[in-house]
């Protein structure tokens, strides 16, 4: 964890405090800063409200700026037009299991990663960077064809067998980075002990950097939980869709109601929202661990 | 993350080369252990189905027509150049992704210079402002599509109020107002990433350089231009690299706010190809992907050599 603490901690510039006084470009930096907080937080604001107007209210002018008639109408239409609950209950599956079966192999592989020199490492970092520059559709036909050969195609452990996969690159590279900044005395000391090297891995160096643990399985529980296409394309039924494929079912019609859509907006972004901001810290820092260092 | 292979070997874990020899053996198994699984998921589920991919971009291969999938050599690539939409497509693409990535950099920078001095609730400010990274494009598509709603759009009654315009524009029918829209739905997204980047490139420009120029008599500018921007040039430079080939890569905004429309005229290679693979004709969509590959690859590595070249001036 020390080591955690300082490289987030050595950062901040902070000058020594000067008299504060208000200059021209203090003034900016505030306004400036005032600014992009209301654009930032303007669409948000606005589907929340939108998805708290009463049915009538929405497509009517002037449009207002807070519902004059609150109601929750919006959000029980969409339970009861579709089955929503299932839908979130699907996506919470999915994205709990693939993002913590991908968290767990990458662990294993960001740490060989890591520590040891090799022929054949630039190889494997370079084919895990390379997925991310691929567009994924052109494999989406013979995923599909491979899932329906193994009698997986619209089925949850299907999709989350996908995701594993297209989890486990970043975070590797996003734990590499924590790994990198342990001491290995950490883990030899253990071995010296008597510790094997997995049971080193796992009862000093996780517990020492649990943080970014936590940090890589949210980005893959989000990841997974906001992915597009591939659920478009494997999951049909009602009872297997997670909530992107629901939300493209949704705008397929030719008129969006955009009052249930919006509280289903509004239930698919709150829980990512809240993991997003508690780990934000170690997401911003295994983020940019790779590029950004000393 | 291309970062990781060109920056400076220096955190690398030393072993000794006897020692080395000694636990080669047992290394050798460690190492293969630990990384099997993630090869085989990334190879299974990644790469094979993508090298198929690669492979139908040179068949007939349509979902309405599976009992024949000749060969057809560079058919597919020879039909796509020459349809019509093509030099449509290839423009929108360069605008998308120049035109979201530069008010990206310049506004995320700005956020990030904001942010560098610490202030009293800075955490705060940072986790409300970095929310948009949780959202899915899709969503951020869904969002602004409403917001640029032509008839109860809140933008036009913003627009309208300002008295920036006298009548509610058509923004998603009208092909140059729909780009403006869905470029700026991936501005609003993108700058987030930016100011992360930058931010964290910012704190880790030394102190007492800053200092030492600020008793030298340099100014605010002159520090910014002399010391912090060649400071954190690099990043700058393989942020900017990692980003165009996201957004090249990234159909879901315009996916979600106009499928391509209105008449295509809004898409962009990947849209374009989403389109392909919903008719079916998965050839034409593979021989697209395959080309975007191959103009990325070509692009990165010019890019990348580039700023190798500056690096070693």
């Amino acid at each position: 964890m020390t080591t955690l603490v300082q490289t987030t901690r050595v950062a901040p510039a902070a000058p020594r405090r000067r008299p504060s006084r208000v200059t021209a470009g203090s003034v900016a930096r505030v306004v400036g800063l005032a600014l992009w907080l209301v654009l930032t937080l303007f669409p948000l604001y606005w589907v929340v409200v939108t998805s708290f107007k009463s049915p009538g209210s929405i497509n009517r002018w002037p449009l207002e700026y807070w519902p004059s008639e609150p109601s929750i109408d919006n959000y029980t239409e969409l339970f009861a037009t579709s089955s929503f609950g299932t839908f979130i209950g699907n996506s919470l599956v999915v994205a709990l299991v693939a993002g913590a079966t991908a968290t767990l192999i990458a662990l294993l592989s960001a740490y060989v990663l890591a520590r040891f020199e090799f022929r054949g490492k630039g190889a494997v970092l370079g084919a895990f960077l390379l997925t991310q520059m691929i567009p994924a559709f052109i494999a989406l036909g013979p995923l599909y064809a491979m899932l329906a050969d193994l009698g997986l195609v619209d089925t949850k452990p299907g999709l989350a067998l996908v995701y594993v996969a297209m989890c486990i690159p970043f975070s590797t590279v996003m734990l590499r980075g924590f790994f990198e900044n342990m001491p290995d005395a950490l883990e030899e000391a253990a071995m010296i002990d008597g510790c094997s090297r997995l049971g080193a891995l796992f009862r000093v160096l996780v517990p020492v950097m649990a943080p970014g643990i936590v940090a890589a399985f949210i980005f893959n529980f989000v990841n997974c939980w906001n992915e597009l296409f591939l659920s478009v394309v494997l999951m049909n039924s009602d009872a297997n869709k997670t909530i992107p494929a629901a939300l493209n079912g949704f705008i397929s019609t030719f008129n969006i109601a955009w009052g249930p859509m919006s509280a289903a907006a509004v239930l698919t972004v709150l829980p990512t929202m809240v993991l997003f901001a508690l780990a934000s810290r170690w997401i911003v820092e295994g983020l940019t661990a790779g590029s950004v260092k000393e | 993350m291309t970062a990781t292979a060109i920056r400076a070997p220096h955190a690398r874990v030393q072993h000794g080369p006897g020692r080395r020899r000694t636990f080669r053996r047992r290394h050798a198994l460690t190492i293969l252990g630990f990384l099997a699984p993630a090869i085989v998921f990334v190879c299974w589920f990644t790469y094979f189905p993508m090298l198929q991919g690669a492979h139908m971009a040179f068949r007939d291969w349509n979902l309405w027509d599976l009992t024949s999938t000749p060969w057809v050599g560079l058919a597919n690539f020879a039909t796509i150049v020459s349809d019509p939409v093509f030099p449509v497509v290839a423009g929108n693409t360069v605008v998308w992704v120049v035109g979201s990535i530069v008010p990206q950099l310049v506004i995320g920078f700005l956020v990030a210079l904001a942010l560098w001095r610490r202030f009293r609730f800075r955490g705060l400010y940072q986790a409300l402002v970095f929310y948009p990274w949780a959202v899915s494009g899709f969503l951020v598509g869904m969002l602004f599509r409403w917001m640029f709603n032509a008839e109860f759009g809140v933008v036009n009654d913003l627009l309208m109020k300002a008295g920036a315009i006298e009548a509610p524009l058509p923004w998603l029918a009208e092909p140059r107002l729909a780009m403006v829209a869905v470029i700026t739905a991936n501005v609003w997204y993108g700058v987030t990433f930016f100011a992360i980047m930058i931010l964290a490139a910012l704190q880790s420009v030394p102190d007492d350089v800053l200092e030492a120029a600020a008793i030298d008599g340099a100014g605010t500018v002159r520090r910014l231009f002399s010391i912090v921007i060649p400071y954190i040039w690099t990043t700058l430079a393989l942020t900017v690299l990692l980003r165009a080939i996201w957004t090249f890569n990234s159909p879901e905004i315009i996916y979600a706010m106009t499928a391509g429309g209105p008449a295509g005229r809004t898409h962009i290679v990947t849209t374009w190809m989403i389109e392909y693979t919903q008719q079916g004709s998965y050839g034409l969509a593979s021989a697209i992907g395959l080309a975007v590959m191959v103009v990325l690859f070509v692009f990165c590595a010019f890019y990348l050599t580039a700023i190798r070249r500056v690096n070693q001036r």
